[in-house]
């Protein structure tokens, strides 16, 4: 009797304690980050590092503007090809496609999501980059990086998108149907905006994947430090750019890479808190409904 | 029984932290029986992973692990204790701190073009106006008339630093080079670009990309070795204070006749 009083009493603790890892990881990694970056914040300087545009870290230049830029420019280029795309294809999967499709379409999908962001690369160096090169430049290219961000982020669109679809009411669609919509008009004017939130939580999530991503944009950007001025110029992302020189910094160097590390937190912080308010709305919309 | 039930919840952390106090134990009493740590330049490392695989095989009692980083982490690693050796493929500056140098090999940077490239010499006044971005189509060195793709190591490298020293000097690579983060990466983006021109390690050399004579002299093992091509640097092993034990018999036995015959097989240059 005694010990299954001490277990109920102390159970909660067991799993809060599993609970607050999760926590204790995410502060650990930010006062981690943030106390190695905080020399490169005094003695760079935080508008010289943000602002500034000559990135030569051995020679005294650490400005990561380039690299911010880098960074929207392939997120940006891989959203406006995701959006239709994903949206689409969770439109047919949700709606259009017969009950066999889907059942193969789905798992196509699903395995996207798990293959390796090294593997994407590798394909981005074979097939992506050489064809980049027919059309002018050396093809290591923000075109390169943002086609193959595309293919990254699409499963994340499509599988958020086609759930916040279904979970749109039945009675909306039988009602636009019984209104005299046709299949068409009732997706794109009741079903799509219904599930709005849903689907913008899903573009915004996958644009967390897409800003957060190094290993693929290192083998296709062809990370040089420059502000791009073209689809074809090579750029190099923030999360690239910390990936290719940690393993040669030491001193200011490192610390100036672990400042990017901050700007990068600080940036997926703020994509997911506009992720997590978009699902709750629809969360919401949907109680109400 | 009630009570074994509350007890299955603690056992399973407790064999968990028995288990990692095993492995602890485990790790530690093999390092007072022989391992060496080495890391740093990935330009030593698979000279020092071959050194290393001989070594042992004549000293079954000694591990040697060997890892990349670079040679930045090389440096910093031997000064703070983390490794026994660290190896660096640049010289020594003032700037670094004070280290036991032991001279490895030597190895040649070489002027690297993919093989349907038609230039085959350059001087090194065009290197440096090419990779600085002064020249900027092939067709201004006497090749076709296409554009210059130039790819680079990234900032920190030593074949990167040991290329600026050597053949740089005061000017500065272009900020848009394309830049890979390692050697065997910098060879495929140069292979597999027709406008592409690069600059590698001679060590790291094959068919898949076409080495460049600098002033007339073409950049091989002989000519680097024999002074007469000017790319070239020193690898060293670095230790924190004159190698003492294993450590100073697996350095004596890669800077003796049986490591510098190995250090010839593997394409680089010996140390005398």
């Amino acid at each position: 009797m005694l010990s299954r009083y001490f277990v109920d009493r102390n159970a909660k603790y067991l799993v809060l304690a599993c609970a607050s890892t999760s926590f204790i990881i995410l502060a650990a990694i930010a006062i981690f980050t943030l106390r190695e970056a905080l020399p490169a914040f005094q003695q760079v300087g935080f508008t010289h590092l943000i602002f500034g545009t000559t990135w030569r870290p051995t020679m005294g230049g650490f400005g990561i503007l380039p690299m911010i830029v880098g960074s929207i420019a392939v997120t940006l280029g891989a959203m406006i090809l995701a959006i239709p795309l994903g949206l689409g294809c969770a439109v047919l999967l949700a709606e259009v496609a017969p009950h066999r499709v889907r059942q193969l379409l789905r798992p196509a999908v699903e395995i996207l999501v798990g293959i390796p962001s090294v593997v994407y690369g590798l394909v981005g160096i074979l097939l992506i980059v050489p064809l980049i090169r027919q059309i002018g430049g050396s093809g290591f290219s923000v075109a390169a990086g943002a086609l193959v961000l595309t293919a990254m982020v699409l499963p994340t669109i499509i599988s958020i998108s086609e759930d916040s679809i279904r979970a749109v009411p039945r009675r909306y669609k039988e009602g636009a149907l019984a209104l005299g919509a046709n299949h068409w008009q009732t997706i794109w004017h009741v079903l799509i905006p219904a599930a709005r939130s849903g689907i913008t939580a899903g573009i915004i999530l996958g644009m967390g994947r897409a800003i957060g991503e190094a290993m693929a944009m290192i083998m296709v950007t062809g990370n040089a430090v420059q502000i791009p001025t073209s689809p074809l110029d090579p750029t190099r992302t923030l999360a690239g750019g910390i990936a290719v020189e940690i393993n040669y910094a030491s001193g200011l160097h490192q610390n100036a890479l672990f400042a990017i590390g901050v700007v990068l937190f600080i940036l997926i912080l703020a994509i997911n808190s506009i992720a997590m308010v978009f699902m709750r709305r629809g969360r919401q919309a949907q109680d109400v409904c | 029984m009630k009570i074994g039930e509350g007890w299955k919840w603690l056992m399973l952390p407790m064999v968990a932290a028995l288990l990692v106090a095993t492995f602890l134990l485990v790790g530690c009493s093999s390092n007072i029986t022989g391992t060496i740590n080495e890391n740093g330049s990935t330009t030593v490392q698979p000279l020092a992973e071959v050194l290393a695989g001989n070594f042992t095989a004549n000293h079954p009692e000694v591990r040697i692990v060997i890892q990349g980083g670079g040679t930045a982490v090389g440096i910093t690693s031997v000064n703070d204790g983390t490794v026994d050796i660290g190896a660096a493929s640049r010289e020594l500056t003032s700037a670094d701190p004070p280290l036991v140098k032991s001279l490895l090999a030597r190895d040649g940077i070489a002027i690297i073009v993919p093989p349907s490239n038609p230039i085959t010499n350059l001087t090194k006044d065009q290197v440096i106006a090419i990779f600085a971005g002064n020249i900027t189509n092939w067709s201004q060195v006497g090749g076709p008339n296409k554009g210059i793709d130039v790819v680079a190591r990234e900032e920190g490298s030593g074949t990167r630093t040991a290329f600026q020293d050597l053949v740089m000097g005061k000017a500065l690579i272009r900020a848009d080079a394309i830049l890979q983060s390692s050697n065997g990466a910098l060879k495929t983006a140069v292979s597999s670009d027709p406008q592409a021109v690069g600059f590698l390690s001679l060590g790291y050399l094959d068919s898949s990309v076409k080495a460049l004579a600098m002033n007339g002299v073409p950049a091989t093992e002989a000519n680097a070795k024999n002074g007469t091509y000017p790319v070239v640097r020193p690898l060293y092993f670095l230790t924190k204070a004159q190698p003492t034990g294993i450590v100073k018999d697996f350095i004596d036995f890669c800077t003796g006749p049986d490591g510098q015959k190995i250090v010839a097989e593997q394409g680089y240059i010996t140390a005398k």
